[in-house]
């Protein structure tokens, strides 16, 4: 089992845990990711490594509440535990050798683009940070961004902070204003970072994505998780998360990121009108 | 007196229009009376064939001659000498090509029912054994195991008999590997794969779940931590696809991700357990071996109307068991032989329709089965929904990938002698992680020969 030892809201429907996990804490570096499960019913799910300590033996997972699991998961508190926590896994970013990088997260993908821009802040390169969020209350980890970036631009699509618009354009504003990024670091919805890597591509700056497409076992055995890059089918599991964001097939990612929603809107409605409660059993 | 019969007294199975509806087993086991009648039918030949034709060579005419004597309890114990699950092996082994394959007794006639008294034996010492307490010597040593499949599991039994202290690391929650995530419960029921792990825990196994050897330990940290050997047992697990269009389509599973949905994550039992599944009125499992006849009728269990096979050579060439091809025609699977699938069709990213080609058999190829080849203009479309992809599966490369001096072949199996010894010193391998997939009697095999070859290791001196 593997306790929850801090939880924090960081809005209304993204949660921040630190779960004990020293073995996994001790390997894990930026753009892994772990697969839990919360109990024998569970379902494995994927998330991104958001933060870990060594030391003190944690891994920090951050999630926003949008399936069932998600759900259940956020309802837990400190002191309880996860079933299932296994990890790391995927294959690390390759971070080295880069002298300006402009880090952009969307939304929840601010979470994982945070360790990056970590990373990358202690290995001395140039950080710019730019956040982009629906509005100023689902903005998250922007003091913390603002800690490892040596500038952070915050953008929202109503304007009600920072900049109004999109992260992409502020890139593009950015990169015209003279910065010379040797590395874009994209992470987000998928939409968003297909439209960050347009503007990159006319810039032939290169671009990492992070892909984080349904999956089961995280060790390249299910098949799952296949992503098409540069024409060749790819695991994201084993070959990725991170990929070359000029080579990957966005279209196709976004139709299979619909393979289960039928179904789980359906249990999702079975619950709520208490046809069944997921967790017991129970019909 | 032998009982003459020309056929194997007939096995109890549900029948297949309502087997067809339920995960439940579909053999149903003898009974003592029926063991009996049908143990009687072997000869017991001088010269018994059929053990030679057994991957671990069970003495099988001994155990035989012990059931027909009504001592079960005997034949269990005379069929573990060589054999370590035996409840999984009777279910699973294409005894049509080993065992049963030799008997005398299929020259006129059915062979013996070896595989059928294999299961009834273990069945009925699990029901009415003692297990009795055996004290072992411990010798103070410490082997890592890494994977839980069957080949590991193998390795580790014989390692825990021979006094070694032995830890088990699996990437699942669950350890049992391909019986556990692969072979559907209607053939091989959880609760049996779970009592042999139970049998091995008693032994003093350690087994360590949710650990990805190669992610969260190397396999030389493992050895840095005090574990003298280690045996690589990670199978064959990767899927491969057909590499043709429309394959990322949804809708389209490799069948790993299918039965692994449905067998660990139990998305049958959906939305009691959280792991959906999704199939469509009409379904395509490509591949004519055990896994896409376990897809096909796990297919038509989730209420698919139409399931076909499709498999591009003659039935003939199926590697499937034939129990297996049998059971799955019973419970209303439409084989489809001599078709080839081209492309994928879809619509708004769901897959439509599969196109297809007609083949006829040609020269035989390197593998001696006669080459399938295009018949000219065949083209035509299968109307489904869903799409399972099932042909075959190579060697996980995460061990590879993290453990630099371990030698492996240019398909990803681990390089491995008779033994299982592989380039490092001390690692060794076995299972479908040396051979390529092939089935989980020969990786038994693979696990009991390293043990042994471990035990001689450790006996030495390496300092």
């Amino acid at each position: 089992m593997f306790e929850i030892v801090r939880k924090r809201e960081l809005n209304d429907a993204v949660k921040l845990m630190e779960i004990d996990a020293p073995l996994i804490a001790k390997k894990a570096q930026p753009g892994q990711f772990i697969i839990l499960r919360i109990d024998e019913k569970g379902e494995r799910i994927p998330l991104t490594i958001a933060d870990f300590n060594p030391e003190k033996g944690t891994v920090t997972i951050i999630f926003q509440e949008v399936g069932a699991t998600t759900k259940r998961l956020g309802q837990l508190n400190e002191g309880d535990a996860l079933l299932d926590f296994v990890g790391p896994l995927g294959t690390a970013s390759h971070l080295d050798g880069y002298k300006k990088v402009a880090v952009i997260g969307g939304g929840l993908g601010c979470a994982i683009a945070y360790p990056q821009a970590k990373k990358l802040h202690v290995m001395g390169a140039q950080v710019d940070s730019i956040i982009g969020f629906r509005n100023r209350d689902l903005i998250i980890l922007e003091e913390e961004i603002n800690a490892v970036s040596d500038r952070v631009f915050v953008a929202t699509d109503d304007g009600s902070a920072g900049e109004k618009g999109f992260v992409s354009d502020v890139l593009r504003r950015l990169i015209d204003e003279g910065n010379a990024y040797d590395l874009v670091i994209a992470i987000g919805p998928l939409m968003m970072m297909k439209v960050v890597c347009d503007v990159t591509r006319e810039y032939g700056i290169k671009t990492i994505v992070s892909m984080n497409p349904v999956m089961i076992d995280g060790t390249g055995m299910c098949g799952g998780c296949r992503v098409q890059v540069g024409g060749e089918t790819k695991f994201a599991c084993v070959d990725g998360p991170d990929f070359d964001g000029h080579l990957v097939d966005f279209d196709a990612a976004m139709s299979r990121q619909r393979m289960f929603r039928r179904a789980e809107q359906e249990a999702d409605h079975r619950c709520r009108i208490g046809l069944t409660h997921g967790k017991d059993g129970v019909k | 007196m032998a009982n003459m019969s020309p056929n194997k007294v007939k096995m109890k199975e549900q029948d297949p229009q309502v087997r067809n509806q339920n995960f439940l087993e579909v053999s149903l086991g003898y009974t003592p009376e029926e063991a009996m009648e049908e143990a009687q039918r072997c000869l017991n030949c001088k010269n018994p064939m059929c053990v030679k034709g057994c991957p671990v060579n069970v003495q099988i005419p001994d155990f035989i001659a012990r059931i027909v004597q009504g001592d079960f309890a005997g034949a269990y114990h005379k069929i573990t000498e060589t054999n370590s699950f035996p409840a999984v092996c009777g279910r699973v082994c294409p005894q049509e090509n080993q065992c049963e394959g030799k008997c005398v007794r299929a020259i006129k006639g059915e062979s013996v029912g070896i595989g059928r008294l294999e299961r009834f034996a273990a069945d009925w010492y699990r029901e009415n054994g003692d297990t009795p307490k055996v004290e072992i010597a411990k010798k103070g040593k410490k082997a890592a195991v890494v994977g839980a499949g069957p080949a590991s599991l193998a390795c580790a039994g014989d390692l825990a008999k021979r006094g070694y202290d032995v830890t088990v690391f699996e990437a699942f929650h669950t350890p049992g590997g391909v019986l556990m995530y692969g072979i559907p419960e209607f053939r091989l029921p959880k609760e049996i794969v779970r009592k042999e792990i139970e049998g091995l825990e008693a032994l003093g196994v350690e087994i360590r779940r949710d650990m990805v050897i190669g992610k969260i330990l190397s396999i030389d940290e493992l050895r840095a931590d005090g574990y003298e050997t280690v045996f690589i047992g990670t199978g064959a697990g990767l899927p491969r696809f057909m590499g043709i269009e429309g394959e990322s389509l949804n809708g389209v599973y490799s069948a790993n991700e299918f039965l692994t949905r449905i067998n660990l994550m139990k998305a049958y039992q959906f939305p009691e357990y959280d792991t959906p599944i999704e199939v469509g009125r009409n379904v395509a499992v490509i591949g004519g071996g055990n896994v896409a006849m376990d897809a096909a009728r796990s297919a038509k269990r989730l209420g698919a109307e139409n399931v076909y096979i499709v498999y591009r050579r003659s039935e003939e060439e199926m590697p499937a068991r034939l129990e297996e091809v049998h059971h799955a025609k019973e419970e209303g699977i439409i084989f489809r032989v001599l078709e080839n699938p081209t492309r994928i069709l879809g619509e708004d990213g769901w897959v439509t329709g599969m196109e297809c080609v007609s083949m006829e058999l040609g020269e035989p190829d390197e593998s001696g089965r006669r080459r399938p080849v295009e018949k000219a203009g065949s083209e035509h479309v299968l109307d489904v929904q869903t799409v399972i992809v099932a042909v075959g599966q190579s060697p996980n490369p995460l061990i590879k990938a993290t453990t630099k001096d371990l030698q492996t072949q240019k398909w990803g199996g681990i390089v491995a002698d008779e033994t299982g010894a592989t380039s490092i010193p001390g690692v060794y391998a076995g299972g479908d992680a040396v051979t390529g997939a092939a089935t989980v009697i020969l990786a038994m095999g693979a696990g009991k020969r390293a043990a042994a070859a471990m035990d001689e290791y450790m006996s030495k001196d390496h300092q």
